[in-house]
């Protein structure tokens, strides 16, 4: 699935060691989602959207 | 989380090596430390049962810290592991019994495989998602 992770990451001034302290995950969780090579269970997702105060759809674009 | 972790991994450590040690001395105990008696060799088997118990709750306490890509590099490795470990298992088992290998089949022999075959699938998995 397409993302923009990065993206909104970056616009909240967050590193990725930063965001997976935040969300409970590892930094290599978060790397994986940024390169689009693993999709985050929905709870990772909806605690995302609450740190961006964005939808979710926002930034995981399903194809 | 990672000093947890630490803990985890450290709890796992020890449970692994006190299992290998006493099945070091289940195994070469009555031979070489007492006189094949029945008593302490039933009692070095039960120590090995039990710290080989404790060794699987530490590798669960482990397993339910790790967050979800690892569980699923975990989990994906695990399964192709038993899969494979009951194929190429019965395959072996197969060949033992029409002859096909010169020695008997060794339930040690697929305890390694075991273990190669996870430690190959996890290095794969990581390479895949990591």
């Amino acid at each position: 699935m397409k993302n923009k992770v990065r993206e909104f990451r970056k616009l909240q001034g967050l590193t990725q060691e930063q965001l997976a302290d935040v969300i409970g995950v590892s930094r290599q969780t978060i790397n994986a989602i940024e390169k689009e090579k693993f999709d985050p269970s929905l709870p990772t997702a909806f605690k995302m959207s609450r740190l961006f105060n964005q939808p979710i759809e926002s930034f995981f674009l399903f194809e | 989380m990672k000093e947890e972790r630490k803990k985890h991994l450290i709890q796992l450590a020890i449970w692994t090596w006190l299992w290998v040690a006493t099945m070091a001395v289940a195994t070469f105990g009555p031979s070489h430390l007492w006189d094949a008696s029945e008593v302490l060799t039933t009692m070095a088997i039960g120590t090995n049962l039990l710290t080989g118990s404790l060794m699987i709750l530490a590798n669960r306490k482990l397993f339910n810290h790790f967050d979800e890509l690892e569980r699923k590099i975990h989990l994906e490795s695990l399964g192709l592991t038993l899969g494979l470990t009951v194929v190429v298992g019965l395959s072996y088992s197969l060949m033992d019994q029409v002859n096909l290998i010169p020695m008997d089949a060794e339930i040690g022999a697929l305890v390694g495989f075991i273990g190669v075959t996870y430690l190959v699938t996890l290095f794969i998995n990581r390479k895949r998602y990591l």
